[in-house]
This record gives structure tokens, C-alpha cells and sequence, in this order.
């Protein structure tokens, strides 16, 4: 039944979507392995895929990191742009769970879950990249403040030193967060799993939960607290990132608009890839009674406005180069609009900003394969304005004879390629482990359409 | 009196059921019960008279804790145990602080709250004696139980079930110890 003034159903759940139906559709997917068939090969393809990871970064610790394309004057290349990117991609978890959640917008529930392994998963892949580039990655810990022999401190006033803080506390906020979560939901897989091994394991995970009133009432203050914590939290994350750019003094990195500016394309992407996984989950698990046009719609709505944000912000930092009389920054700007590197810029706008332009029809936004589309050219897009900050920049500063290029080399692709692997093998393991849709958080959705709130 | 029984439990269909039911024990004088349900519903704890959890109290203290902690370290590093002389600057350079004193208030404010969270709630704890009931199974799909522990002073086991049968349960179990 379609709304007149939408176009498309209202609800949020599809009519006759009972609690029993409900954690039957979502607990079916780990508990009766459906559609293994599907499984088995997406968990094939992404686990060759880390597979060449493991052997790109075996042959990267026995060779060193001159196996990569990165030297003087581009010393940063494929891991700093693909740090960037991941993180980016592991923000919309926490914006949807989090913020959405104190936002009391109800749509969260049906995919608070599934973005936030996402999420985290996203993080362990960047947080990969600048450990492999470090050159030494065993001294890893010199970033830490430990009491060390020598005396040394990490350098509290470098952008650096704050950015391994500032991951490592959101990936540890939004593994606690996901698993307080997770632990109820756990407990049903529990009490409907039939091996005896699986329910140990589940019964083990699940911490003895047994949904008593008194645990309710902490759980959700936690959960609203943590909540609290990671709306912050979430919006710092790529702040910090942006400064490892903006401290610097190149022409294109040394901008004030850079953290808003990140923080707007960290939503973007995220939200992108959030669709990228969730649409042919839903096709191939039928979950179209819980993950309904309305959340397609919801989801495509605000990837759109914060991909205006990140066109904005285009605008913004061209305009400001250009009229800056900075030579150097007019030099960067035109370098971009017409100059060398004028056909990464115009293909990063061409998918950032052009083409989703589609999304202003709600046709497009509720169809599937246009959505999934659109939200590839925007994982695209992004992944190739990470290259636009850290390649242009580097590879053409004050004077011209400390100039250079960057070429990556086949280690550098198979490194990002097989991150992609690790990232769908640890989705493919949750999805099959795990129960991809918070159940409780939809059985509150259904209570509250039988008993609406008097 | 009953030490080989836990309790007495009685099963509903809504989640509004449970918590009238709540409020009728409660009214009737029982001090010792909890209630099950499959999601957090609104009213319940207060129906069953338990108090205000002081989880905020211990997030609010891990978060001062991290933040003070996090600055002090950075201030000490930074101007007594390595100085730094960059340029001339000073070497309590506090806007420069700022960005690890923030992270580290959220880090210790979640890691405190969540483990006083699963403290407060006594998990992990794998076996509970409701898991003895088959029934119970359904406190995690669509079910709504109150239980009336054997423990609670008011507690005898046929007025117990008496004051039950006039909730109109779908069924009422013993709890074995």
C-alpha cells in the first residue's frame, strides 16, 4: 500500500511482522545457514582476497616498504589514502546507531547492527594501513606512552600522536557498544540454537543473559550513555584525521575548512558502503519485511545531504585557494581545475557530486539496483578524492625541482584489494555468526505499532 | 520452607499483562521478584519498585578520571619529565593537549561504565535456575514472565499461586532450585 504523498509504503515494518516472525526471519540466518549456497561463495571470494593481503604484507615485512610505490616527495601514498578511506567508512556505523538512536528516529533498528560491525571492521582495516607504513612495524608501540628506557614521551603536540588516540578509542567505544547490544540478541540465538556446540558457544557470548527488568533498565542507560559518548566521539575521529593534513604547511592541506569537510565525506562514504552491503543482503536473505523502502529511502536521504556538504565543501576550498593570493594555493587550485591534475579532480566530482545528483528522484532512491549503483560510484568517488589530498599535494609543494610523481606498484593494489577481503570475510563470519538485525530493537518497533504510546 | 524450589513463574502474552501483573504483586506485598521480557519495556522496572541505577554516576567518574588523568600525563611529559624547547614556545602548550584529553575522557567513561555495567548485573553468569524451565526460552522471542522467588518472606508456595491464578496467565511453572 503505497503512501500518497511518499510514493512508496510508510511503514517500517511490513504488516503481519509479529515478535515470533521477527526473530524467526532475523535468527534463520545464522541458526539454518539459509542460502548457504550464496554464503560459501562470498565467503570463497573474500577470503582469497585476504589471502593476497596476507601475502602482500608478508612479502611488505620481508622486503620492507620500498615493495610500495611511495618515495620522496609522495612518501604517504596507497596505505595513508586507504587509512583515510576505511576510517571514513567506519562512521556511519556509529552515526546511525548512536546518533539516531538519541534522535529517537526509529528506523535505526532494523540497521543499527549491521552498521556497526560494519564499522568496525572498517576501522581494523585502516587501522592496519599506518602500522604496515610505519616501515618498522614491530616499534608499533613507540605511539603509546609506556614507561620507556630512554625516557621518551610521544610528541602530545603532533596531529599523529592524537590520531592514534582518537582510532584506538573508537574502535574500542565501538566494539563495547556493538556488544552490549549484541549480548541480547545473542541470548535468543541461544535458546533457539539445536547443536549443542553452537549453544555452548552462544550461551558462552551471551553472558547468561535471561532479559530480566532490572538488566533492561542499565542496559538501555548504558546504551544511551555509550550512545552519548560515541556522537562525539564519532565527530572528533575524522577531525583528527584531517589535521594530520591541515597541521601540515602544503598548498592544499593547510585549510580550516578540512575538518568539517572530512566529517561530512566520512558520512558520505559510509553511508555509501552501509548500502553497498545491505542491499544484497536484503535481496539474498529476503529481509524485506524488516529493511523496508522507507529505510532505502531514509539511508539515500542522508548520504545525499551529506554528499551536498562534501560538494560544499569543494566549492569552499577551490573558492578559497583562488582568491587566497597565496601563489602556491592558486597554483594547487589551478593544478586541479584545468592543470595536471585536472582529471583525478574532475572524476572525483564527476562521483561525489554529479552523478548523485540522481538521488533527488525518490524513484531512484527506493530502487535497488540504481541505489546499489549510485552507491558504488560514491565508494569510488571517495576513495579517489583520498587519492586527490594525498598525492597532489605531496607530489607538487613550494618549488618546482623537489617535484615528483606517484605510480603504484602491483604490492600497493594488492594490499588495497585484499583489505577489501579482510573486511568481507570478518562481514561474511558476523552475518553467519551473528544476528545481522538488532531482533530486540525491532520487537520494541512492534510493540509499539500494536500498543501505540497512550 | 520451600528449599528445593526457586520460585514461582507465570507466563503472559503482552508485554502489558506482565507489567499489571507487576504491579498487583507488588500491591499484594511481594518484595522478591523480577520480571522477563523478550525487550526493554517502558514502565516495567518501576512497576516491579527497583531503584534508579547509579551506572551515570560511574560513566560521569570514569570520564573525569580519563580526562583529568589524560591531561595531567600530557602536561607532566611535556614539561617535567621531557622538555622541549621548540623555537622558544611554551612548554605548557595546552590547545595542543586537547585532542588526546578528549579522547581519553570517552575511552575510560565507556570502559568503566561498561564493566560496571555486566558487575551491576551480575553476568557473566551461564546458569541461572530459570533456565531449568523449557518454557523460559520464550523470555528471549515472545513471551512475558514474572517470577515470585521462594525466597521472598511473603512467599508460600499455595497462597503464591493462588494470588497468580488471578493474573490469568497462559500457564504458571516451578521454578526448581
Amino acid at each position: 500500500m503505497n503512501d500518497p504523498n511518499l510514493g512508496y509504503p510508510m511503514q517500517l515494518l511490513e504488516p503481519g511482522v509479529t515478535y515470533a516472525s521477527a526473530t524467526e526471519e532475523v535468527a534463520s540466518i545464522p541458526l539454518r545457514r539459509i542460502r548457504s549456497g550464496w554464503w560459501w561463495l562470498a565467503f570463497g571470494a573474500s577470503f582469497f582476497l585476504l589471502s593476497v593481503l596476507m601475502a602482500a604484507i608478508s612479502w611488505l615485512f620481508y622486503r620492507g616498504v620500498g615493495v610500495w610505490g611511495i618515495n620522496i616527495p609522495v612518501g604517504w601514498g596507497f596505505a595513508i589514502i586507504n587509512f583515510v578511506w576505511w576510517i571514513g567508512i567506519g562512521h556511519a556505523g556509529t552515526l546511525i546507531s548512536a546518533i539516531l538512536l538519541l534522535l529517537a528516529q526509529p528506523w535505526r533498528n532494523s540497521i543499527n547492527r549491521l552498521a556497526e560491525a560494519m564499522t568496525i571492521f572498517a576501522v581494523l582495516c585502516a587501522a592496519m594501513f599506518p602500522l604496515l607504513h610505519l616501515g618498522r612495524p614491530w616499534v608499533f608501540y613507540f605511539l603509546l606512552p609506556y614507561p620507556d628506557t630512554m625516557g621518551l614521551w610521544p610528541q602530545f603536540r603532533s596531529p599523529l600522536v592524537w590520531d592514534a588516540f582518537a582510532v584506538a578509542t573508537y574502535f574500542t567505544v565501538s566494539l563495547l557498544y556493538w556488544y552490549t547490544g549484541l549480548v541480547p540478541d545473542l541470548a535468543t540465538l541461544r535458546d533457539r540454537e539445536k547443536s549443542p556446540w553452537m549453544r555452548r558457544f552462544y550461551g558462552m557470548v551471551a553472558l547468561g543473559w535471561r532479559g530480566s527488568a532490572a538488566h533492561w533498565e542499565r542496559h538501555q542507560t548504558a546504551y544511551r550513555l555509550l550512545a552519548g559518548l560515541a556522537t562525539p566521539l564519532v565527530l572528533s575521529v575524522h577531525s583528527v584525521v584531517s589535521l594530520d593534513f591541515a597541521v601540515g604547511m602544503l598548498p592544499g592541506w593547510h585549510s580550516t575548512i578540512f575538518p568539517p569537510y572530512f566529517v561530512a565525506g566520512a558520512i558520505y562514504s559510509g553511508f555509501a558502503m552501509v548500502l553497498t552491503l545491505l542491499l544484497p543482503l536484503r535481496s539474498i536473505f529476503k529481509l524485506h519485511s524488516l529493511i523496508t523502502p522507507r529505510h532505502l529511502n531514509n539511508m539515500a536521504c542522508v548520504m545525499f545531504v551529506s554528499g551536498l556538504m562534501v560538494g560544499y565543501g569543494y566549492l569552499m576550498e577551490t573558492l578559497m585557494q583562488l582568491t587566497s593570493n597565496d601563489p602556491f594555493e592558486y597554483a594547487a587550485a589551478t593544478d586541479r581545475l584545468w592543470g595536471h591534475w585536472a582529471p583525478i579532480f574532475w572524476a572525483v566530482l564527476a562521483c561525489n557530486v554529479f552523478i548523485p545528483q540522481v538521488l533527488w528522484s525518490r524513484r531512484v532512491r527506493t530502487n535497488e539496483w540504481m541505489l546499489f549503483a549510485v552507491s558504488i560510484v560514491i565508494n569510488l568517488g571517495m576513495w579517489l578524492e583520498r587519492l586527490m589530498i594525498v598525492v597532489c599535494s605531496l607530489a607538487r609543494d613550494f618549488i618546482s625541482s623537489s617535484w615528483g610523481t606517484y605510480w603504484p606498484t602491483a604490492w600497493d593494489w594488492a594490499t588495497f584489494i585484499g583489505s577489501g577481503g579482510l573486511f568481507l570475510t570478518l562481514f561474511m563470519l558476523f552475518i553467519r555468526l551473528a544476528p545481522a538485525i538488532a531482533i530486540s530493537d525491532v520487537r520494541e518497533l512492534i510493540a509499539q505499532k500494536k500498543h501505540p504510546a497512550s | 520452607m520451600n528449599s528445593e524450589l526457586y520460585g514461582l513463574m507465570v507466563e503472559f502474552s503482552t508485554p502489558q499483562a506482565l507489567i499489571a501483573g507487576a504491579k498487583a504483586a507488588r500491591a499484594h506485598g511481594y518484595t522478591r521478584m523480577d520480571a522477563f521480557a523478550p525487550f526493554p519495556v517502558e514502565g516495567l522496572s518501576h512497576a516491579l519498585g527497583q531503584g534508579r541505577s547509579w551506572l551515570p554516576l560511574v560513566f560521569l567518574l570514569g570520564g573525569i578520571a580519563g580526562g583529568g588523568g589524560g591531561y595531567f600525563m600530557q602536561w607532566y611529559a611535556a614539561v617535567i619529565s621531557y622538555p622541549l624547547n621548540v623555537g622558544g614556545r611554551p612548554l605548557h602548550s595546552w590547545p595542543s593537549f586537547i585532542p588526546v584529553t578528549f579522547e581519553l575522557t570517552i575511552l575510560i567513561a565507556a570502559l568503566s561504565g561498561v564493566l560496571a555495567l555486566f558487575l551491576s548485573m551480575k553476568l557473566p553468569k551461564p546458569h541461572h535456575p530459570l533456565f531449568n524451565v523449557p518454557e523460559f526460552e520464550r523470555a528471549t522471542d515472545d513471551r512475558f514472565f514474572l517470577c515470585l522467588e521462594s525466597a521472598d518472606p511473603l512467599f508460600a508456595l499455595e497462597s503464591a499461586r493462588q494470588f497468580l491464578e488471578e493474573l490469568c496467565p497462559l500457564r504458571i511453572v516451578e521454578v526448581p532450585q
